[in-house]
C-alpha cells in the first residue's frame, strides 16, 4: 500500500481522482421467539433485564443450547442470496471485555461460518450490479449500556441484558460497493430480502439492522486496495450514506494533501454529521477466537437444507415478475408493489376482492402510498383492509360513487377505519345513477339554457359537453357521468329524430326544479345560468 | 456396621432410614457434629447445617407420610464448592466469588435432591479447580486425614477429605485433569471421573469446558456407583451431555492393559510395587494382563496445560466486577475496575493460567500452541482407541507419589503439574477412569490404582475397581 501511496504522491496528489471501495458488515437481529442460546424472549423492549436467565446473564455454571429456529432463519437468508450452507459449522468464542458482554466473550462463528458466498443485486442508475457476499454467520447479540447524563460525579452506567443473546446474522459483503448511494441501495435490498423472509424487522432505528462499513480509496483506474478504515455507529440507511460520503471525502482530502490513511475505527456522529476516530483503548485488536467448547459442531444435513429451501417464500424480484404476468400489470407497477412484501401482500389481497388488477394497482400506488408516506405509516398498520379497499373499488366500478367522491370516502375510511358502504350510506353520498333521480336535473339544465340548445341544434355539437358539465355541477358531483352522458345523448337523439318520446321541459317546470334544487346548488352557478 | 451413621455406607444409610431405624435428621446431625469436631482439616468452605437439617426433616416427613423415598434417602453428601446449590454461597475457592449466591442449581444437585440426598456442605477446593493439592484455595488448604501435615490432593481435596474422614458418606468433585482421582488416591477413597458427556455440566462452574466433568467420591466402589447412577444421563441443558444406549455386558474374564509409559521414571517405587501386586491378584482371578503402549503420553502435560489454560482464560473473563462477586473499590475508570477487581480477586495460580491461556490464544501464537495442542490431543485420544482395540480397560497408578507435605511444591508449579501426569490424558481423551485404593505405603499413606475404560463403560471399570477393593480386604 505504501508503494501505491508513494506513486500517488509522485504524480502530484491534487491531480489524481480517487474511487471509493466499500465493504459492508451488516448485523440483522433474527425474529425468533426465543434467544439463540436460552429460552428467554428475544422480543425488542420490555422492562430492563426482564428477559434474562442464567445463560444470557452469563452466570457461572450456565451453558448455551442452540436454538434451531435461529439456524433455520440464518439458512433462509443464506439460501435466498444464493449462498452455500455448510454441512458443518463451528461456533467460536470472540473474547473481549465490555460491561454489556456478560461472559467476557461473544459466541460467534469464525473460520467455519454457517454460510459462504452468495450475492445481492442492486440497480444503480438503471444498471444492475451484483454485490458479492463473503459469508453469513450466526452469533449472539450483546446487551446495551446506558450512560445516564444526569449521573454527575457518580459516573454510573447501567446495563440492560434483554438484548443479550438475541440471535444475529452477520452478512459480510465483498468490497464490491463503489459509492455511498450503492451502499444505500445494497442496504435497502438486504432489508427488503430480510423482510420478505420474515426473519428480521429491518428496523435500523431499533437496532434490528445495523451496519458497519470498511472504506478505502484508490486512484481511479487502479486495482490495489488502499488502507481501509472502519466506520461504525450509523443508525439509518441515510446515515450510512452520509457517513460514507464524509469518510470518503476525508480520506481523499487527506491523501490529496500528502497524508496517509491510518487503519482505524471511525465513529459516526449523526448530530454533528461527522466521524471521529475511536480511542484506541476502546478497540480490541485481538479477539483470541477459539472453538466454543460448550457447543458441539453444528451439523446441517442436506435434508434440512432442502426443507428450508423448499419453504423459502417468493423473493421480491420473482414476485414482481409473477405479479406482472398473473395480473397483467406493467412491470413498473409490479416493481413498486413488491418493494415491500407487505405492500405486495396488500395488493394481492385487494385483487382477491376486486378483480381489475390495474385499477387496484393504480389506487394502491397513488392513494395508499400517498397516505402511507404522508403519515409515515407501515402498510401492515394501514387502517383500511384490502377487503375494504376492494369494496370501495367495486363501488366505483359499479358506479355507486364517482372516482372523485371515492377519494373523499377513502380519506374517511383511513381516518375512521369504517367500511366504504357504511360511510356512503350514512352521508348520502351515493351517486345519482337512476333515471328518476337524474331526469329532473337534466330537465332543469335544458330548461335554463334555451339559447345554448338552439346553438346546439344549429350544429354546435361540442356544446354537449357543456350540458353534461352543468348537470354534474348541479348534482355536486354525485351524478354518474356515464349515465349523464347516456341520458343526454338519449334525449339529443330524440330531439333530432322525432318528437314525442319525452315531453320537452316547460319553463315552469324548469323554474320549479331550479327552486327545488336551489338549496343544494351553489348560487353562483344559477347566476351564470341566468 | 458401627452405631455411628458417619460410618455407614450409602446402602446401609438408605436401608436404615427406610426401615425407620434412624431418622434422616439423626444421620445428618451425626455428620454435622463430626464436621464441627474436625474443622481443623478444613474440608468445607460452607457448612450447610440449616439447609441440611431441613432436607433431612423433609425426608423424615415423607417417610412418615408413607411416600416412596429416593435411592439416596438421607445420605449426607459433600458438594465441591464449584457446583451450584441454589441459595447457598458458591465461592469456587476464590475471593472473587466470596459473596456470590447462585439463584439456580446444577442438574446433578437437582437429581441428588430428587433422590433424597442431603447436602451437608460445600467442600474446599483449589481456586476454580486449578491445582493438585487444594492449597490454592482462598479459604486455606484442606489437610489429609491420614496425616494433617500432608496435602489431600486436589483440586477436589475438600470432598475427598470429607469422605475419607467420615464428614460425609459420599461426595461430588469435578475432574478436569485428575481433580477427583488424585485426591481420592491421596486420601484413600474411591474417585470416579465419568466419560466426558456422561454427567451434565449445567451448574458446574467452568474451568476448562472441554475437559471438566463432575465426578464422585465414595469410601467404597458401591457407594460411588450409587451416587453416579443418580447423577448420570443426558441433560438438555448441556449440549455436550450425551445419550447412551446402555453399556455392553462386561465379560467375566477381562483383558487389562498395562501401559508401559505409565510405569517409567518418576514413579514412586512403593506405588509401582503396589500396582504390580494389584495386577497379579487380578491375574489370579482369571483376567489377562497385557502390556500396551500409549506413545503420545509424553506430550500429555504440555497439551493439557495449553488447552486448559486457553479455555480457562475465556471462562474466567466473566469475573470482571460488573455483575456479581468482588469489585475493586473506587476505580478510576472501567479499565481500572477490571484490573483491580481481577488483581485482587484471583490468586496466583489462577492468574498464571489466565496469562498462559491468553498467550496461547493470541494472534501469531494460536497455531503454534493451541492449534498444535488440539492436534496432539487427537493423537493422544487415538493412542487409547488403539489400545482399546485389544484390551477392555487399562490399569495404571493414579499419582506418581503418595501425599506430600503441605507447601512442598507450592513454589514449583512445574513439579506440581507433574502430579497430574497419569490423569490428564484421560480428560484429553474424554474417557472414564476410577481411582481405587490398592495399597498403603510404609509410612501409612494410601496408594491409588487407576482403571481407565472405554467411553461410557463406567460400570465395567467400577467392577474391576470392586475386585481390587475386595482383594484389599
Ligand atoms: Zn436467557
Amino acid at each position: 500500500m505504501r508503494s501505491e501511496n508513494e506513486r500517488t504522491k509522485a504524480m502530484t496528489p491534487q491531480s489524481v481522482t480517487y474511487d471509493p471501495v466499500i465493504g459492508l458488515e451488516v448485523h440483522a437481529q433474527l425474529l425468533t421467539d426465543a434467544k439463540i442460546f436460552c429460552g428467554c424472549k428475544a422480543a425488542y423492549g420490555g422492562a430492563p433485564n426482564a428477559h434474562t436467565c442464567p445463560v444470557c446473564l452469563g452466570l457461572p455454571g450456565a451453558l448455551p443450547v442452540l436454538n434451531r429456529r435461529a439456524v433455520e432463519f440464518a439458512m433462509r437468508m443464506i439460501l435466498a442470496v444464493g449462498g452455500t450452507v455448510r454441512h458443518e459449522a463451528i461456533f467460536a468464542r470472540k473474547n473481549y471485555f465490555y460491561p454489556d458482554l456478560p461472559k467476557g466473550y461473544q459466541i460467534s462463528q469464525y473460520d467455519q461460518p454457517l454460510g459462504d458466498g452468495g450475492s445481492v443485486g442492486i440497480i444503480d442508475a438503471g444498471v444492475e450490479h451484483r454485490i458479492g457476499l463473503i459469508r453469513i454467520h450466526l452469533e449472539e447479540d450483546a446487551g446495551k449500556s446506558f450512560h445516564p447524563e444526569n449521573a454527575g460525579d457518580d459516573a454510573t452506567s447501567l446495563v440492560d441484558m434483554n438484548r443479550c443473546g438475541v440471535p444475529l446474522i452477520e452478512i459480510v459483503s465483498r468490497p464490491d460497493i463503489h459509492s455511498p448511494r450503492q451502499a444505500g441501495l445494497y442496504l435497502t435490498r438486504l432489508k427488503q430480502i430480510l423482510e420478505y423472509l420474515e426473519i428480521c424487522t429491518g428496523n435500523m432505528e431499533e437496532g434490528a439492522l445495523r451496519c458497519d462499513a470498511n472504506v478505502s480509496i484508490r486512484p481511479t483506474g487502479t486495482t490495489a486496495f488502499g488502507t481501509r478504515t472502519e466506520v461504525k455507529n450509523m443508525n439509518s440507511i441515510r446515515g450510512v450514506e452520509r457517513a460514507l460520503a464524509y469518510e470518503i471525502e476525508r480520506q481523499t482530502r487527506l491523501v490529496q494533501s500528502g497524508g496517509t490513511v491510518v487503519q482505524e475505527t471511525m465513529l459516526w456522529d449523526e448530530k454533528a454529521q461527522s466521524a471521529h476516530p475511536m480511542r484506541s483503548k476502546e478497540e480490541s485488536s485481538d479477539y483470541r477466537y477459539f472453538p466454543e467448547p460448550d457447543l458441539l459442531p453444528l451439523r446441517v444435513p442436506a435434508e434440512w437444507i432442502q426443507t428450508v429451501r423448499s419453504s423459502l417464500p417468493e423473493l421480491p424480484q420473482t414476485r414482481a415478475k409473477r405479479l406482472a404476468t398473473q395480473y397483467g400489470i406493467p412491470a413498473y407497477d409490479a416493481a413498486v408493489l413488491t418493494d415491500q412484501k407487505a405492500l405486495a401482500d396488500y395488493f394481492e389481497a385487494t385483487v382477491k376482492g376486486f378483480a381489475d388488477a390495474k385499477k387496484a394497482s393504480n389506487w394502491i400506488m397513488t392513494e395508499v402510498l400517498r397516505i402511507l408516506k404522508d403519515r409515515a405509516l407501515d402498510v401492515r398498520k394501514f387502517p383500511v383492509t384490502p377487503a375494504s379497499l376492494a369494496e370501495l373499488l367495486g363501488m366505483i366500478d359499479q358506479g355507486t360513487i364517482s372516482a372523485t367522491m371515492a377519494k373523499e370516502v377513502f380519506e374517511t375510511m383511513v381516518a375512521s377505519g369504517r367500511a366504504a358502504t357504511d360511510i356512503v350510506v350514512g352521508s348520502g353520498l351515493a351517486q345519482i345513477s337512476g333515471d328518476d333521480d337524474l331526469a329532473p336535473l337534466i330537465d332543469a339544465v335544458l330548461a335554463d339554457n334555451p339559447g345554448q340548445i338552439e346553438k346546439y341544434k344549429g350544429g354546435k355539437t361540442q356544446l354537449f359537453g357543456f350540458f353534461v358539465g352543468e348537470t354534474m355541477k348541479r348534482s355536486k358531483g354525485r351524478a354518474n357521468p356515464q349515465r349523464v352522458n347516456d341520458e343526454g345523448r338519449d334525449r339529443d337523439l330524440q330531439q333530432q329524430h322525432g318528437p314525442g318520446a319525452r315531453p320537452r321541459p316547460s319553463r315552469r317546470n324548469c323554474g320549479r326544479a331550479l327552486v327545488g334544487d336551489h338549496s343544494r346548488i351553489p348560487g353562483g352557478v344559477c347566476a351564470r345560468f341566468d | 456396621m458401627t452405631d455411628s451413621p458417619t460410618r455407614w455406607s450409602v446402602a446401609e444409610t438408605v436401608e436404615r432410614v427406610e426401615r425407620g431405624e434412624v431418622t434422616a435428621a439423626a444421620a445428618t446431625g451425626a455428620h454435622l457434629t463430626r464436621i464441627e469436631e474436625r474443622r481443623s482439616l478444613n474440608a468445607y468452605i460452607t457448612v450447610m447445617a440449616d439447609q441440611a437439617r431441613e432436607q433431612a426433616a423433609d425426608i423424615d416427613r415423607k417417610r412418615a407420610a408413607g411416600e416412596s423415598l429416593g435411592p439416596l434417602a438421607g445420605v449426607p453428601l459433600a458438594i465441591k464448592d464449584n457446583i451450584l446449590v441454589a441459595g447457598v454461597p458458591c465461592t469456587c475457592g476464590s475471593r472473587i466469588l466470596r459473596d456470590w449466591i447462585p439463584p439456580y442449581e446444577a442438574t446433578v444437585i437437582e437429581r441428588l435432591r430428587g433422590a433424597g440426598a442431603v447436602f451437608v456442605g460445600k467442600s474446599n477446593c483449589d481456586e476454580f479447580a486449578m491445582g493438585s493439592t487444594t492449597e490454592n484455595s482462598h479459604y486455606g488448604p484442606s489437610r489429609n486425614p491420614h496425616d494433617p501435615e500432608r496435602v489431600p490432593g486436589g483440586s477436589s481435596g475438600g470432598s475427598a477429605v470429607a469422605v475419607a474422614d467420615f464428614q460425609a458418606v459420599a461426595g461430588l468433585g469435578s475432574d478436569t485433569g485428575g481433580s477427583v482421582r488424585l485426591p481420592a488416591a491421596l486420601c484413600g477413597v474411591v474417585g470416579l471421573k465419568p466419560t466426558y458427556g456422561a454427567v451434565s455440566r449445567w451448574g458446574l462452574v467452568a474451568f476448562a469446558s472441554s475437559l471438566d466433568q463432575i465426578g464422585v467420591f465414595g469410601r467404597t466402589v458401591a457407594d460411588t456407583k450409587a451416587v453416579f447412577d443418580v447423577i448420570r444421563g443426558h441433560d438438555p441443558r448441556d449440549s455436550t451431555s450425551m445419550r447412551t444406549n446402555g453399556a455392553r455386558p462386561a465379560p467375566k474374564q477381562l483383558t487389562i492393559g498395562w501401559p508401559e509409559e505409565y510405569y517409567g521414571e518418576g514413579l514412586d517405587a512403593e506405588i509401582r510395587h503396589s500396582l504390580e501386586q494389584t495386577a497379579n491378584r487380578l491375574k489370579d482371578s482369571g483376567h489377562k494382563i497385557i502390556p500396551v503402549s500409549l506413545p503420545n503420553s509424553k506430550y500429555t502435560i504440555a497439551v493439557y496445560y495449553v488447552i486448559c489454560t486457553a479455555e480457562a482464560s475465556s471462562n474466567l473473563a466473566r469475573y470482571d466486577g460488573v455483575k456479581y462477586g468482588h469489585r475493586a473499590d473506587s476505580p478510576d475508570d472501567l479499565l481500572d475496575m477490571y484490573r483491580h477487581t481481577r488483581a485482587e480477586g484471583f490468586g496466583d495460580e489462577v492468574k498464571r493460567r489466565i496469562l498462559l491461556g491468553t498467550y496461547v490464544l493470541s494472534a501469531g501464537y494460536y497455531d503454534a500452541y493451541y492449534g498444535t495442542a488440539q492436534k496432539v490431543r487427537t493423537l493422544i485420544a487415538d493412542d487409547f482407541t488403539r489400545a482399546f482395540a485389544t484390551v477392555d480397560c487399562l490399569l495404571t497408578p493414579t499419582s506418581p507419589t503418595c501425599a506430600f507435605k503441605l507447601g512442598e511444591k507450592m513454589d514449583d508449579p512445574l513439579a506440581m503439574y507433574l502430579s497430574d501426569i497419569y490423569t490428564t490424558s484421560i480428560n484429553l481423551a474424554g474417557l472414564p477412569a476410577v481411582s481405587v485404593p490398592c495399597g498403603t505405603s510404609k509410612g501409612g499413606l494410601p496408594i491409588g490404582a487407576q482403571v481407565i475404560g472405554r467411553p461410557f463403560e463406567e460400570h465395567l471399570i467400577l467392577s474391576v475397581a470392586e475386585e481390587i477393593e475386595k482383594h484389599r480386604r
